[in-house]
């Protein structure tokens, strides 16, 4: 859900909301930057791609379809780095295609950066140690908590920005309750694959890499 | 005038610069002449009016979306009943309002960055002392989405031959999460082979930047235009 700075510019609530997004972001960020080693760059970077290009696999929902975001499962690899990872994925699809705007990156990197930094810190150390069944759970709830979280802070800064907004927050959120279940499904099966073919893939945000 | 030929530094000062300016107007007025002038000065690119309309999809989708659900809301409690001073605002008024700020700021950012190629962007990007780190996870972004993009359909083909249909079941869920991981798997382990070769090459963590950009008097022609076109919001904004 990506929100443009249009939508949130037409009252001092929402200018609020928009500098507070950049302020946030660019603190995510330099904490993100500062936990990443340069050798890890380009493990970075392809998770990142990734990112973008999962964006564009729409899963069918019933009579309409949605595409896959698995911003629990960026915050699942890459803790903090989740951040910068987000902000320049946000950044080429603002350029490319014409999603969210320059300005309104900040909000929009912290809506989906926040949830994924929060699935790393309560889910992180399960998906990657617990037995399957729990591990696949624990994935479970990140991909749903990680795409809810971005869906309640993104009503919620419509909220902030004007109470004419509110309907169109509820809207965003109900959508998002059931992309969630979507969601938690495809992180769920990503994680048991990653287990079974890499499960070293979830130590990239703990540990520096094996080349040194 | 050819916008390739400006300093892409300017370019993207510009790009931020017109966003805020376009995203605080409060007149109808001010986002008329923004819009009015973005579709003036798109020529200045050698994209397609196909190609731009298609930048303006995702941001009008959005827009019927705000429409729908802020005349709904004005029907149920209508604004000018809570706010009597604001009579004059409805929610149709302020959902198109909205549509054309958008509808301008995207246009204005299509001009200036539309043509400009990503590793150009980086670069100037790093002479605009944005951190290393970042631009580096940039420019290795983009190097990587091609390739990506690339094993995506690659693996969705081989999909398709096994008779692969998505529907609404577990069993596509589970199979488009294996998609995910197969292809996270497959371009982590490029990645891994990538490094190793760039530090065979001498790979120190940091790209050298050999051109720099100059700011030539083409630039500021550049300048004079868009701060005259930032004077007529200015006075769409005051009137």
């Amino acid at each position: 859900m990506h929100i443009h700075e249009a939508v949130l510019s037409g009252s001092p609530a929402g200018l609020a909301v928009l500098g507070a997004g950049i302020v946030a972001t660019v603190v995510g960020t330099a904490i993100g930057l500062r936990r990443l080693h340069d050798e890890q760059l380009p493990r970075v970077a392809v998770v990142t791609a990734a990112f973008f290009v999962v964006s564009l696999i729409h899963v069918p929902l019933g009579i309409t379809s949605a595409h896959l975001v698995l911003n629990g499962l960026v915050g699942l690899l890459l803790g903090w780095v989740a951040f910068p990872s987000l902000l320049v994925a946000l950044l080429l699809q603002a350029l490319l295609f014409g999603h969210g705007g320059l300005l309104a990156l900040g909000i929009n990197t912290l809506t989906m950066a926040l949830p994924a930094v929060i699935c790393y810190y309560v889910c992180g150390s399960w998906v990657a140690g617990l037995p399957r069944g729990r591990a696949i759970a624990a994935a479970f709830l990140a991909g749903a908590l990680g795409v809810l979280g971005g869906a309640v802070l993104t009503a919620g800064a419509l909220w902030i920005a004007g109470e004419e907004f509110t309907l169109l927050a509820r809207a965003v959120v109900a959508f998002h309750l059931v992309l969630a279940v979507v969601e938690g499904l495809v992180t769920g099966s990503v994680v048991l694959f990653i287990r079974q073919v890499r499960p070293e893939l979830f130590a990239l945000a703990l540990h520096a890499p094996a080349y040194r | 005038m050819l916008m390739e030929r400006v300093d892409p530094r300017t370019r993207i000062a510009a790009a931020v610069v017109f966003s805020g300016v376009i995203a605080a107007a409060q007149q109808p007025a001010t986002a008329g002449i923004a819009l009015l002038a973005a579709a003036a000065a798109t020529p200045c690119t050698r994209l397609t009016s196909r190609q731009v309309l298609k930048r303006l999809l995702p941001v009008n989708v959005f827009a019927l979306l705000l429409i729908v659900a802020l005349s709904w809301a004005d029907h149920v409690s209508p604004i000018a009943a809570r706010h009597p001073e604001a009579s004059d605002h409805t929610g149709l008024g302020l959902a198109l309002m909205i549509t054309a700020k958008a509808n301008a700021i995207v246009l204005w950012v299509v001009v200036f960055l539309g043509t400009m190629d990503l590793i150009t962007l980086g670069h100037a990007l790093r002479h605009l002392h944005v951190p290393d780190k970042l631009t580096h996870l940039l420019l290795f972004t983009v190097r990587y989405l091609d390739v990506l993009h690339g094993e995506y359909l690659r693996l969705r083909t081989s999909m398709k031959l096994r008779g692969f249909q998505p529907r609404l079941s577990t069993h596509t869920y589970r199979t488009l999460g294996y998609l995910v991981g197969m292809l996270l798997v497959r371009s982590l382990d490029r990645s891994e082979r990538i490094l190793a070769a760039m530090k065979c090459r001498g790979f120190r963590g940091r790209f050298y930047l050999l051109d720099h950009f100059t700011f030539s008097r083409r630039d500021l022609g550049f300048l004079l235009v868009a701060c005259a076109v930032l004077c007529l919001l200015a006075i769409g904004e005051a009137s």
